[in-house]
């Protein structure tokens, strides 16, 4: 797999095939897995986000600790100014997957459990918009595949050794990217796309409630495919980000690095920290039994 | 080497790849390193799954790979109780392992009968994880292959010995190393293979005068 992005869109400008493409090519290439093989199991993690975002959308489900759960009915159901649009959707399909996992429930982590709702949330709303096939979802999800491989290799993907910035910050650039392919785009437009988003959640902290992935990752999931949008958006209309998007990922894994201990994770700083959310964590947290 | 299901996937119980996904996969290896079932396990948590672990499951995750569950099992959210079910006895307690440790790291000391093994591994983030020793070795596994692991007296022709036989199974090795505490003593091998050798294989292995034990453990997905 690449563990440069920008020699990824090169690939793809210079043979003139999708960033989706590549990133399959470069899946089948050390000979593991065939191509056939690579794609059914993309369209099964399609299957479950799907699923994942059917049950969330229900409103039934509720996490362990009972802090979170039934937002992304709430939503949907809501009279804001973006009621019925595209962004509603998007915000209300990335709460879903994530009430989904916080009540331990099956979802797909994609880049991790953490970050899981805001990939799909914009994929399959834009997915809808467009009318797109299942077989343009996997190449999508391919080209998102392909940002979190490369962040992987050159920065770091885990909330305790990166912040949010590396799962909802990261998940947002995979969406931006995968967005792009989707709405027919160009590698390059999907590269600037990433890098866009990226930019906008660099420094972002993780910093759970009594260390649940509960509060406010759900709604981290959703600011996340807020970013992703704004992300596609500028970069469809030909706005190009003036660092290469494997910079930033550097950045990022820079700004993880130094990041203090106290904002990745565990539970120690940030909103974690205040009154009441130091009240809500006592009063919630499940214990580990001795 | 990444892949591309290393981001999209796995698909998994929530609520998070690295304490959940990940610590799964750290009993499921414990529990094939020896071989079965334990009866007793003592989990000792560093870092980061000392302080946020119980909230985000890390607990019930590796109570659920030693008792064989998968990552995407739903019964992972009740597996203390069916730990209590199956005659898993669990101990956890909290540990600061000195050196550069990975936040997400456990020690796992299982036990059945008079075998005991102990492993101790990191959760790198969306569910990848490295064993970093085995019964005290210094060691670098993923899981991610067949592995093969024994332990033999430090004498030559112990390596060439084992990966004959390997061989002539038709085994492709994929990555091997060997440790020792000090020189004559005991070593730790490991070979990451590209598939599970044969029962014969195997046997020929812990027939080796030199190895005092050796376990395949199969991918632990």
């Amino acid at each position: 797999m690449y563990q440069s992005l920008d020699e990824a869109i090169a690939a793809a400008n210079d043979t003139g095939v999708s960033l989706g493409e590549i990133a399959l090519r470069a899946e089948v290439e050390p000979g593991l897995l065939d191509r056939a093989t690579v794609e059914a199991r993309l369209a099964q993690a399609l299957a479950v986000m799907r699923r994942s975002i059917e049950q969330g959308l229900t409103g039934e489900l509720h996490s362990v600790s009972g802090l979170v759960g039934g937002d992304a009915a709430k939503l949907v159901a809501g009279s804001g100014p973006m009621a019925g649009t595209l962004f509603n959707e998007v915000l209300a399909g990335a709460l879903a997957v994530q009430e989904v996992n916080a009540a331990m429930g099956i979802i797909v982590a994609a880049p991790t459990a953490g970050g899981a709702g805001v990939l799909p949330g914009v994929l399959l709303a834009l997915g809808k918009r467009v009318g797109a096939s299942d077989q343009m979802l996997v190449s999508a999800l391919a080209v998102a595949g392909l940002v979190g491989a490369v962040t992987a290799a050159r920065a770091s993907l885990s909330g305790a050794a990166g912040g949010c910035q590396a799962e909802t910050g990261v998940g947002a650039a995979m969406a931006a990217a995968a967005g792009v392919e989707l709405l027919g785009g160009t590698p390059i437009q999907a590269g600037h796309a990433a890098a866009l988003t990226l930019q906008g959640t660099l420094g972002l902290v993780c910093d759970p409630l009594g260390g649940l992935v509960e509060v406010p990752c759900v709604y981290r999931n959703a600011t996340g495919g807020a970013m992703a949008l704004a992300g596609i958006e500028m970069a469809l209309a030909g706005i190009e980000f003036p660092i290469p998007i494997d910079e930033v990922i550097d950045a990022m894994g820079e700004i993880g690095a130094s990041m203090d201990v106290r904002y990745k994770e565990t539970a120690g700083g940030g909103l974690a920290a205040t009154p009441t959310g130091r009240r809500l964590a006592k009063e919630r947290l499940v214990q580990i039994r001795r | 080497m990444i892949s591309l299901f290393d981001i999209i996937g796995p698909v998994m119980v929530g609520p998070s790849s690295s304490h959940t996904a990940g610590a799964c996969r750290m009993g499921l290896f414990a529990r094939r390193l020896l071989a079965g079932q334990p009866e007793h396990a003592l989990i000792e948590l560093h870092g980061s799954f000392a302080r946020t672990g119980a909230g985000h499951g890390t607990d019930r995750a590796l109570a659920g790979g030693l008792l064989g569950l998968a990552p995407d099992d739903e019964r992972l959210r009740d597996s203390l109780d069916l730990a209590e079910e199956r005659g898993l006895e669990l101990e956890f307690a909290t540990v600061k392992l000195r050196g550069d440790v990975h936040p997400n790291t456990a020690r796992i000391t299982v036990r059945r009968g008079a075998i005991e093994r102990q492993i101790t591994a990191s959760s790198l983030g969306a569910g990848r994880i490295q064993v970093t020793a085995i019964g005290g070795y210094p060691v670098e596994v993923t899981g991610d292959l067949p592995t093969l692991v024994f332990v033999a007296t430090d004498e030559p022709g112990v390596v060439a010995a084992a990966s004959g036989i390997l061989a002539r199974d038709g085994e492709n090795i994929a990555t091997m190393r060997a440790s020792r505490r000090r020189r004559g003593g005991d070593a730790i091998h490991i070979y990451e293979l590209d598939n599970v050798p044969t029962d014969a294989a195997i046997a020929g292995i812990e027939a080796i005068p030199e190895v005092q034990w050796a376990q395949v453990i199969d991918r632990v997905t």
